[in-house]
């Protein structure tokens, strides 16, 4: 198909002697945000590190704009074009704003490009230039780990869990950020806020023990209230319904 | 971000002077000191009194260098070796072996000369040896980064002090003792007339320390740029370098290797100072030094290392003089008070403590003010 941008199909995946993803299958249209959904331990994050390679699978087939990346190094997948920000805001915690967003570059010059696209996005970071990153507070180091996916030219970034820990308001801030983005290029992202997830996403797949369960529209899901309480847990079920 | 830049460019470029005034002005006068030498003492620069402080002098920029090449790997990248000797040691064995038996070899049976006459053979057989230091000083690099790519850790360090402890074996191992001299080491190297040290010492000074400084240059262009950036992500998380898209394996190696040049080179140029090379430059103390020169001046500075070596220089020759043969013992108890109360080296606790100390300042000096 044309209009994919990633396609996985039933991988799997092992950590150590752990048979984490038992059947993960996925296709990620161009142009979209694509949720991941699922209980804690469902394996959200690991089908993530599974298509750059992190933890490669041992069956299975990703294929990305077309080529299958599957067994390829996670450096060689990333600089295909593949933004990863990993959970736990992953930034270079000794470097400065500007050391983390540079170092990112693929080509000279790629930040000097998107500067303006990243402060219109995370106007805190131009404040923030030149503070080392361990004195940024928790929600701005996300959006340092955000913007520092979005320096080189990336078509697909992998996004873990970007509310994590963050308050209310800068959790609006995110997703509005998200949004935005996801203009330019496609995104998968893992959610657990299943509020944010249902405002964002347009796609949603739902992983459930390591194997893909269900997908469809978002739109759709919302409405669902069995399938949001039976996989997803009462509490955010009930929030759903809310929407 | 065009603002950033403009702010950034309107600053540098009447600062090339301001920002590195100090650096300049220290410049200025190690260039200097010879002369102010020799009229403070009224002897001739090549002679006495300022020929033996040239010859501190020249020791500490060679082992400034030596230092800061220790520095890339375990300040700026975060490789904790213990084999460094081992790049020290086969600069200066290189340079010393093909002195002491190829060179004199091709020069008593070839002459080059120029046009004019000139008489130019010792001159590019010295180039050659210099370029034979470049490429051990890589193959060295290659071969250290190749055997330790797998390891990790305590692990790493082991092998690395394995690695040096096998040159170490090597450099004074009997089987060789026609070419390395063994246990004695190779004196007497023939070193070029033009730049002998003990005859031409003015001239071998400002040699070395133009060797510091292109170093020096050389070391802060690679830490600034893109590939220094990675060097200092890989001390910081290797695994995000990975997600980012770069291998750390590349840039381990591209740092093992930049290091080993810039250790071999400075080996090559103390076995020059020293007319020998002699198996304790490939030695663990060796490799000891180089850590502590590191530690004493700040780790993950340029400027640390160059103190550091300073340090080394004024203990180790002035401590002997003071406490006789039991000076590391005193050494051992400063550089622990030091560790105890600059924990990160001179310039690392400086950095670090710079705001705080200038606003100490102003409050000091604005006590005697309000008296007024």
């Amino acid at each position: 198909m044309d209009n994919l941008m990633l396609n996985v199909s039933n991988i799997q995946t092992f950590i150590g002697q752990f048979h984490i993803l038992e059947g993960v299958s996925l296709e990620v249209p161009k142009g979209a945000i694509t949720v991941l959904l699922g209980r804690n331990g469902a394996g959200k994050t690991t089908t993530l590190k599974s298509i750059l390679g992190l933890t490669p699978p041992r069956e299975g087939i990703v294929e990305f704009k077309g080529n299958p990346i599957q067994g390829k190094r996670a450096y060689d997948v990333a600089a295909m074009g593949i933004g990863y920000v990993p959970e736990h805001r992953a930034i270079f915690s000794n470097l400065s704003v500007a050391e983390n967003l540079k170092i990112a570059e693929r080509k000279k010059g790629d930040l000097d490009k998107k500067a303006d696209f990243i402060f219109e996005l995370f106007p805190d970071l131009k404040r923030l230039y030149k503070l080392p990153g361990n004195h940024l507070s928790g929600g701005q180091q996300q959006m340092l780990a955000v913007a520092r996916a979005l320096v080189p030219d990336n078509d697909l970034l992998l996004i873990d869990e970007p509310s994590e820990g963050l308050a209310p308001i800068l959790i609006q801030q995110m997703m509005e950020a998200i949004r935005s983005l996801s203009s330019k290029t496609t995104v998968l992202l893992v959610e657990q806020n299943f509020r944010m997830a249902s405002q964002l996403a347009e796609y949603y797949y739902i992983i459930d023990d390591g194997k893909s369960v269900q997908h469809g529209k978002m739109a759709d899901l919302v409405n669902d209230t069995e399938t949001v309480h039976r996989y997803l847990g009462t509490a955010v079920g009930a929030l759903g319904g809310k929407r | 971000m065009a603002e950033l830049q403009t702010q950034n460019v309107k600053k540098q470029k009447p600062g090339l002077f301001k920002q590195n005034q100090l650096a300049i002005i220290v410049l200025v006068l190690l260039i200097l000191f010879p002369f102010i030498m020799s009229l403070i003492t009224g002897q001739p620069a090549n002679e006495g009194k300022p020929k033996f402080w040239e010859g501190q002098f020249i020791n500490f920029f060679i082992m400034a260098v030596y230092a800061m090449s220790y520095d890339l790997l375990m300040g700026y990248t975060g490789i904790l070796s213990f084999g460094h000797a081992a790049f020290f040691g086969a600069g200066a064995y290189t340079m010393a072996l093909w002195l002491t038996h190829f060179a004199p070899l091709i020069s008593s049976q070839y002459k080059i000369t120029l046009p004019g006459g000139m008489d130019i053979t010792t001159t590019l057989l010295f180039i050659v040896a210099l370029l034979l230091v470049l490429i051990v000083s890589i193959l060295m690099g290659l071969f250290f980064s190749g055997a330790s790519v797998r390891v990790k850790g305590v692990y790493f360090a082991m092998i690395t002090l394995a690695i040096g402890e096998a040159f170490h074996i090597l450099s004074k191992a009997t089987d060789f003792v026609k070419w390395t001299g063994a246990d004695e080491g190779l004196h007497g190297v023939p070193v070029p007339l033009w730049i002998n040290p003990t005859q031409h010492r003015l001239r071998f000074y400002f040699m070395a320390l133009f060797f510091m400084v292109v170093m020096y240059l050389f070391l802060k262009r690679v830490t600034e740029s893109p590939t220094g950036r990675v060097f200092v992500a890989i001390r910081e998380n290797e695994n995000r370098v990975r997600m980012i898209g770069f291998n750390p394996a590349t840039y381990r190696s591209l740092a093992f290797v930049t290091s080993a040049i810039a250790a071999g080179l400075s080996g090559a140029m103390f076995s020059l100072w020293n007319m020998s090379a002699t198996p304790s430059m490939t030695s663990a103390v060796t490799t000891i030094n180089a850590l502590i020169m590191t530690i004493l001046g700040g780790v993950g500075t340029l400027i640390g290392p160059i103190l550091g070596a300073g340090l080394m220089q004024i203990f180790s020759q002035f401590f002997y003089q003071w406490f006789g043969a039991r000076w590391p013992l005193v050494f051992g108890l400063i550089f622990i008070a030091l560790v105890v109360f600059l924990p990160y080296g001179i310039v690392g606790t400086y950095r670090l403590r710079k705001q705080g100390m200038k606003a100490g300042w102003t409050r000091f000096t604005k006590q005697f003010s309000a008296k007024k």
